[in-house]
């Protein structure tokens, strides 16, 4: 469906759902008034800068500081050896408690924080931070994640998986591995299925190490008191933060406050805890509030994508039915777990694709590495598996001489039918979302392909994934005496435009316009508790509880005109019921609500399970390209992306996140990329790694949902976050092979890599650089 | 970083003063001394565009522009733009058509745009792009920012055609 207004049908005349809601910050963000902690300045603040590791794995055998500490305005000097005697155990993660506030003995990438240097001023801290110096016994290190696998290098001395992960207990203490979880389905037989196939499949992918770069980089302000601490930072779960920061300080949560207010962005790089446990410490030391902000360099250093080796087979009967497949995918996670393990179980869970396989093997693999750490990145891994079994998809189709769209529709999966996991699709629009891209792309017609220098093609590709389960989300609603309604959740704005959604679904419930609704700043000493802004989660479940807590506050309401004597349903102001009962503008209604969805643990031994998610993404995108064959440069004519949202709460929203998210990982496939010399990243700034600018658009771009309905969903809305990421890199690849007949099986496609193919092709290959 | 130094200018139409060191820049000026941080350091390299502030009318990057350079120089941040509470057509085409999600690089598209329009009221798809190619934004708003500078032309050209009131 285009994006028009009011498309679903369970709205109604009048109602907020459905509706183009300008979002509520946005006056605040076009006059420049929009509060970000990067540019936040208490009084009293100190500001800390960051000594980093120069060695990508070694043993720390002095760090000399005594040259930083006579700077004059520096106020301290601080190593793990500081921290200890304030945090006794400093180490931290979401995963894996394995990351040490700052290094402790070893460090284990290029860019680990070693030694922070507190000063008034930050070109002082810097300065400071020049003057620092240590000596290491450098250690063989190991960067690629299949060799992680066997290599005799091990990045940890041992596991130390987190408690508040049940299901990785089992790793506790384990040595002599750089394997931190391994997920693993089994349903059927592939061994005997992919033995007895006509045909076979094998192929390899690889996506690269690239990163989210929000424009306002990681930050922190810690102000620490005995009988409390509060934290303003740019984080995208405050919920979780403070859990964090209240157990390494060994406090209630209630003495531990965590304030966020609107995010430069995020992308999964804000997720869980980055600065905070280093913020918090230094403002131990220095008694004083102290604020940690990185520069765009260091961005290189705290958090990137994972990058992915997927081993994918597929065996095919004589009709073209796939009925075994295989799935080997091994992850990059870098020198600490972050949320890795979960990526690589919540991703490993959809890595056979769409498709009804009856015999399918799934080994997903997280693993340590002596790089920058890998964690979530819109898309929990999924677009790395989409781009490997979508290429393969097309590479068969091709081998065999199918048409790729009647090859997918003969596997497809479809509402009714058992996903790989055994759960039964539900709402999940795989078919219509293929048919509308194929609608957009005209495919039907024939493409004029073009026999010069210059060749045209076309390609697509589609996907499906889980939302992040189980997970719970609160929010609360208050009404005021004078009848305005707040919000109070701890979801973060950080452009998507969640304030607006839930302004919206609590204005649907109450009747009240959404732009009337205030919707409150992020704090953990009011608004209650949420997982975190992530995975597309937030529509559905934060939109439950609002929703809940709305319905509540409707009730109370209503609860309020009967104690006032006011007959069922008259339509007296609410301020006029306070004022009743009260005897002025006074008093305030409080309602809550909770969500949380039902699930069932995978099995262990199988993976399998009836109930992983309580609603399926899915999404397609079509690519036509031109390909210059004297270059290998590659431009993208047009690019269709489409989408299930269920109901669309706000139009507007929904096609800006298909169009950014697309947009976004355009990058990704065409030419971002960390490069690395000896585990040392060499293009660490904006000069060095392109993103995508104005001039990156394709020449036509469409970003469409199709009409559907999530049954469970709030007003039968789902995620859209993340969604419109998962197909570009495949629909660009297959475009190119329908293009030049070469198949790039590693990303990014950029036109060095387009041209080795191009020459390999023709016999003639070129030497490597 | 010493020799610190007394410059006046004009801010946002008022005419300021301050201490600046020589290392300081433009956008440690505007947020350390004067709380405004609509123009704000990403990349700190020039590159994309979210420190740009107008200095004699000129767009520069506050990142690398030294703030001493500012002595007797008229400055115009994000924040100069509404002064009299009342939006521009750009900030209103940029609400109206969603060209911003988290907001960081807005005042520096913001500031582009309303130069680009100042030369070119009826800019093609073209000059647009090549106009606003030196400002980056990550959530990649870049089609609603496009079309939010040729609705911003076409209020302009609404807004020119009323009759000022006597």
């Amino acid at each position: 469906m285009a994006p028009t207004e009011k498309p679903a049908a369970t709205t109604r005349a009048g109602s907020q759902i459905g509706r183009s809601v300008p979002r509520t910050e946005g006056r605040d963000k076009v006059t420049g008034r929009a509060e970000y902690v990067h540019n936040m300045r208490l009084p009293g603040m100190l500001v800390a800068k960051i000594f980093r590791s120069t060695v990508a794995h070694g043993l720390i055998k002095s760090i000399d500081t005594s040259a930083a500490k006579n700077v004059p305005g520096v106020l301290h000097v601080v190593t793990i050896d500081d921290i200890r005697m304030l945090i006794p155990n400093p180490y931290y993660g979401p995963a894996f408690h394995d990351q040490p506030i700052l290094a402790d003995k070893k460090v284990r990438f290029v860019g680990e924080p070693v030694a922070a240097v507190i000063a008034s001023d930050p070109h002082i801290a810097e300065q400071a931070v020049q003057l620092i110096s240590a000596e290491y016994e450098e250690l063989p290190a190991v960067f690629d994640e299949v060799e992680a696998m066997t290599s005799k290098v091990f990045v940890h001395d041992e596991l130390a998986p987190a408690a508040t992960f049940a299901d990785l207990k089992h790793l506790k203490g384990v040595k002599n591995t750089n394997l931190a979880l391994s997920f693993k389905l089994r349903r059927g037989d592939f061994e005997r299925a992919y033995a007895e196939a006509a045909h076979k499949f094998e192929h390899e992918f690889r996506t690269q190490k690239v990163l989210h770069l929000p424009f306002e980089p990681h930050a922190t302000i810690a102000d620490y008191k005995n009988t409390g601490v509060t934290l303003y930072t740019a984080s995208q779960g405050p919920s979780f933060v403070r859990t964090e920061i209240a157990r390494l300080l060994g406090w209630p949560e209630n003495r531990v406050r965590i304030k966020v207010p609107y995010l430069g962005s995020g992308y999964g790089a804000k997720l869980y805890i980055k600065l905070e446990a280093l913020a918090l410490a230094l403002s131990m030391i220095a008694r004083k509030p102290v604020k940690l902000a990185l520069t765009m360099e260091e961005m290189f250093y705290q958090i990137t994508k994972h990058p992915c080796t997927f081993r994918i087979k597929s065996g095919l009967d004589n009709n073209g039915k796939i009925v075994a497949r295989k799935c080997e995918v091994f992850w990059n996670g870098g020198a600490y777990a972050d949320i890795g393990p979960r990526v690589t179980q919540k991703a490993g869970v959809t890595a056979s694709g769409p498709y009804n396989i009856d015999n399918v093997s799934i080994d997903s693999h997280a693993l340590y590495t002596n790089v920058t750490p890998s964690g979530a990145l819109r898309g929990f891994g999924v677009p790395q598996l989409v781009w490997a079994y979508e290429s393969h998809t097309d590479m068969i189709a091709r081998e065999l001489k199918l048409d790729p769209v009647a090859f997918r529709r003969q596997n497809l999966m479809r509402d009714g039918n058992q996903h790989t996991t055994s759960q039964v699709l539900k709402d999940a629009a795989i078919e219509p979302v293929m048919d509308l891209v194929l609608d957009r792309m005209t495919w039907s017609r024939p493409l004029e392909r073009g026999n010069g220098v210059v060749r045209r093609g076309r390609g697509f590709a589609i996907a499906i994934k889980t939302v992040t389960t189980p997970t719970t989300s609160v929010a609360i609603v208050s009404i005021s005496a004078d009848g305005s309604v707040t919000l109070y959740c701890s979801t973060i704005d950080m452009g998507q435009g969640s304030n607006t959604v839930l302004a919206q679904i609590v204005g649907e419930v109450l009747n009240v316009p959404a732009e009337s609704v205030r919707i409150a700043q992020p704090d953990t000493d009011v608004t209650p508790y949420d997982m975190g802004t992530l995975g597309s989660r937030s529509t559905f479940h934060m939109g439950h509880a609002a929703r809940r807590a709305a319905e509540e506050a409707r009730d109370k309401i209503k609860q309020l005109a009967r104690d006032v004597g006011e007959p069922e349903g008259s339509n007296v102001p609410v301020a006029e019921l306070f004022k009743k009962r009260y005897g002025m503008q006074a008093g305030n209604i409080v309602a809550s609500g909770t969500y949380k969805p039902d699930y069932v643990s995978p099995d262990p031994e199988t993976g399998l399970s009836p109930n992983v998610t309580p609603f399926w993404m899915t999404s397609g995108a079509g690519a036509e390209v031109t390909v210059d064959t004297e270059t290998g440069h590659v431009e993208i004519t047009k690019l269709v992306n489409v989408i299930d949202c269920g109901t669309a709460i706000n139009p507007k929203l929904v096609e800006t996140q298909i169009s950014g998210a697309a947009l976004m990982h355009l990058g990704f496939t065409m030419f971002e990329k960390m490069h690395f010399d000896g585990g040392q990243v060499t293009n660490a700034s904006l000069a060095d790694y392109k993103i995508p600018g104005i001039r990156d658009l394709p020449g036509t771009m469409e970003n469409l949902w199709v009409d559907n309905v999530q049954h469970n969903g709030p007003f039968g809305a789902k995620g859209v976050g993340e969604v419109a990421t998962f197909c570009v890199s495949p629909a660009i690849a297959n475009a190119i092979d329908d293009a030049v007949g070469v198949r790039l099986t590693e990303l990014p496609l950029n036109p060095e890599a387009v041209y080795r193919a191009l020459r390999e092709k023709a016999g003639r290959p070129l030497d490597e650089a | 970083m010493n020799a610190q130094r007394t410059i006046n200018f004009t801010l946002n139409g008022l005419a300021v003063t301050a201490s600046v060191g020589p290392h300081h820049n433009l956008i440690e000026l505007l947020q350390g001394h004067f709380g405004l941080t609509g123009a704000r350091e990403a990349c700190g390299q020039g590159l994309c565009g979210c420190c740009t502030v107008l200095v004699n009318g000129r767009a520069v990057s506050g990142c690398l522009y030294l703030a001493s350079f500012v002595d007797g120089a008229e400055v115009t941040t994000i924040e100069g733009f509404d002064a009299s509470n009342q939006l521009t057509p750009e900030q209103e085409a940029f609400i109206e058509t969603g060209a911003f999600q988290c907001g960081y690089c807005t005042s520096g598209f913001i500031i582009m745009a309303t130069q680009l329009l100042d030369r070119h009221p009826e800019p093609t798809d073209n000059q647009i792009k090549h106009y606003l190619t030196g400002n980056l934004c990550r959530c990649a708003a870049y089609p609603e920012i496009i079309e939010a500078v040729k609705l911003a032309g076409r209020k302009r050209k609404a807004r020119d055609a009323t009759p000022v009131r006597p």
